[in-house]
């Protein structure tokens, strides 16, 4: 069964890369919206930085360019777009396609995820070592939270992923997503710490993000490698990610099961 | 005057089409709300460890923000759903039914589309200009006012020119709908004044993607702060960028050669 499932896996990430390599332009295209807003807002941030001084909450000029830098990269690990897409699939019938194949669609995803993640990976990287050479981040973890940063990506994916494709289910009860997918975004700038670390937000709201999947999605990581969280911050941070993988996982099955049933083709 | 008669046809026929669907409006309405709500909240933020950004104080900033969201319905309106449907009818061939049309060509591909519902844009706009002007005890003066129309009308003219010179690639790289996604990520950025950022990415919003003309000289006219010379700079880039983009889509229709011909 797990070998069956390799072999599905390594043959539909050699197809989903095959794809992604036809919209090249495409591809990084959609890079200039995420590595330009980042550092929109760590100018913002390091413009307030300047004006008191030097410092900004327990931010300085260095911390604040590793912070937005590290976010970039975290930020483009774990980002979906699924949501923009369901409406489009349910709308014009290409579900038909997807649920005759003997698989969960949300395999698919996955990998269409990676694939496009390792091929822009090409471009993205060359252009975060080019902003830290101009925005001179200090970035100095320690080893332990350099090791543990690299699951607390991956959780922080799963975490996201599950989430966003439960939400991209809503089309299939609703014919226009558009207006939910916006507020959903404006709820991850805010509350993943993309528009501001999360310590400079109010406290109501730093607690909101806390209890959140959103903390846990892509803050998390980031500033585990800034080195800002003790040992003890850094097993709670896994164990929320553990519990919303859990239960974003059981509500995206829950929720699969009905729409897949609702769903009635169009063009059969 | 023939542009405006058109205009005015034109969006009599959008109007028609759009007032069937009156939950749009809502829906419009809703979306302006977020929008903004979401600006606000990132100016609160920011001014709650600050008092100035660079120079622009918190109100200042609302009205940057103000003439942010004027200046995305007015292209919203008519500019931007114009070119989409350009892009889409050069990749069709439809193209062929509006250059056999007795008026021009180019002005018919820009208004061809209007978007009603986005004028609610166009009026929250001035809406919020005008709160946070009031609340700086502000009143803004006849030299002001003026300034900001000039710019305003610029900046549209440049932004305008931009759209329809990204539009006219379609007539040599076909399958171009991700461009304007170029447009988009840049949009972004200019809700902030571009005095902000370094260097480099000043000069990329102001003279590879002209947002910085749209929205950071509007906004500094009517809180005057713009030195004469950049008005004067605006009008000119304007008026060059209006010839070059005519210039471009008079070369561009040349290379179209349509679907069923």
């Amino acid at each position: 069964m797990i070998g069956g499932f390799g072999d599905i896996y390594r043959t539909l990430f050699g197809l989903e890369l095959a794809v992604m390599f036809q919209y090249r332009a495409a591809v990084i295209i959609w890079l200039l919206g995420l590595v330009l807003q980042p550092i929109v807002y760590m100018v913002v941030w390091l413009r307030v930085a300047e004006s008191k001084g030097g410092r900004v909450g327990d931010f300085d000029a260095g911390t604040i360019a590793a912070y937005f830098l590290v976010m970039m990269l975290v930020n483009h690990a774990t980002f979906t777009w699924h949501m923009f897409e369901m409406g489009w699939r349910v709308r014009s019938g290409f579900f038909n396609a997807i649920l005759v194949q003997p698989l969960h669609p949300w395999h698919r995803d996955v990998l269409q995820n990676v694939a496009y993640k390792v091929l822009a990976l090409g471009v993205m990287l060359p252009v975060a070592l080019l902003l830290a050479w101009y925005f001179k981040p200090t970035l100095d973890p320690p080893l332990w939270a350099a090791v543990a940063f690299v699951p607390a990506v991956l959780l922080a994916f799963l975490t996201r992923f599950f989430l966003e494709w439960t939400l991209a289910l809503l089309a299939f009860w609703i014919t226009d997503t558009s207006g939910l997918n916006n507020l959903y975004m404006a709820f991850v700038l805010i509350f993943t710490g993309r528009l501001a670390p999360l310590s400079l937000l109010p406290q109501g709201l730093q607690s909101f993000a806390a209890w959140s999947p959103f903390q846990w999605m892509v803050a998390f990581p980031v500033e585990l490698l800034l080195g800002r969280l003790t040992p003890a911050q850094t097993a709670h941070g896994f164990a929320m990610q553990a519990l919303w993988i859990l239960l974003g996982f059981g509500v995206m099955q829950l929720a699969w099961g009905r729409a897949s049933k609702r769903y009635s083709a169009v063009g059969a | 005057m023939n542009i405006l008669r058109l205009l005015a046809i034109f969006f009599r026929l959008g109007a028609m089409n759009d007032l069937q669907y009156r939950a749009n409006f809502w829906i419009q309405l809703v979306r302006t709300a977020m929008d903004l709500g979401f600006a606000l909240f990132a100016v609160y933020i920011v001014f709650a460890q600050t008092d100035h950004l660079n120079g622009w104080t918190s109100p200042e900033l609302v009205v940057l923000m103000g003439v942010w969201t004027l200046m995305g319905g007015l292209l919203g309106v008519v500019v931007q759903p114009s070119m989409e449907k350009l892009i889409e009818d050069v990749r069709q061939g439809t193209l062929d039914f509006t250059l056999t049309k007795p008026e021009d060509a180019q002005l018919l591909v820009s208004v061809s589309q209007v978007r009603v519902w986005r004028l609610v844009d166009v009026l929250v706009g001035p809406l919020v200009m005008g709160a946070a002007l009031a609340y700086m005890g502000k009143v803004a003066g006849l030299r002001e006012v003026a300034a900001f129309v000039v710019a305003l009308v610029a900046g549209s003219a440049i932004l305008y020119s931009f759209w329809l010179m990204l539009s006219t690639v379609a007539f040599w790289f076909v399958r171009i709908e991700n461009i304007l996604m170029i447009f988009h990520s840049m949009y972004d950025a200019a809700r902030w004044p571009v005095t902000i950022y370094p260097g480099w990415l000043q000069a990329l919003l102001t003279f590879v993607v002209p947002v910085a003309f749209a929205v950071t000289v509007p906004a500094e006219a009517l809180v005057g702060r713009l030195s004469p010379a950049w008005l004067v700079g605006t009008v000119v880039l304007a008026g060059v960028l209006l010839l070059v983009s005519r210039l471009f889509w008079n070369i561009g229709v040349r290379h179209y050669s349509g679907a069923s011909a």
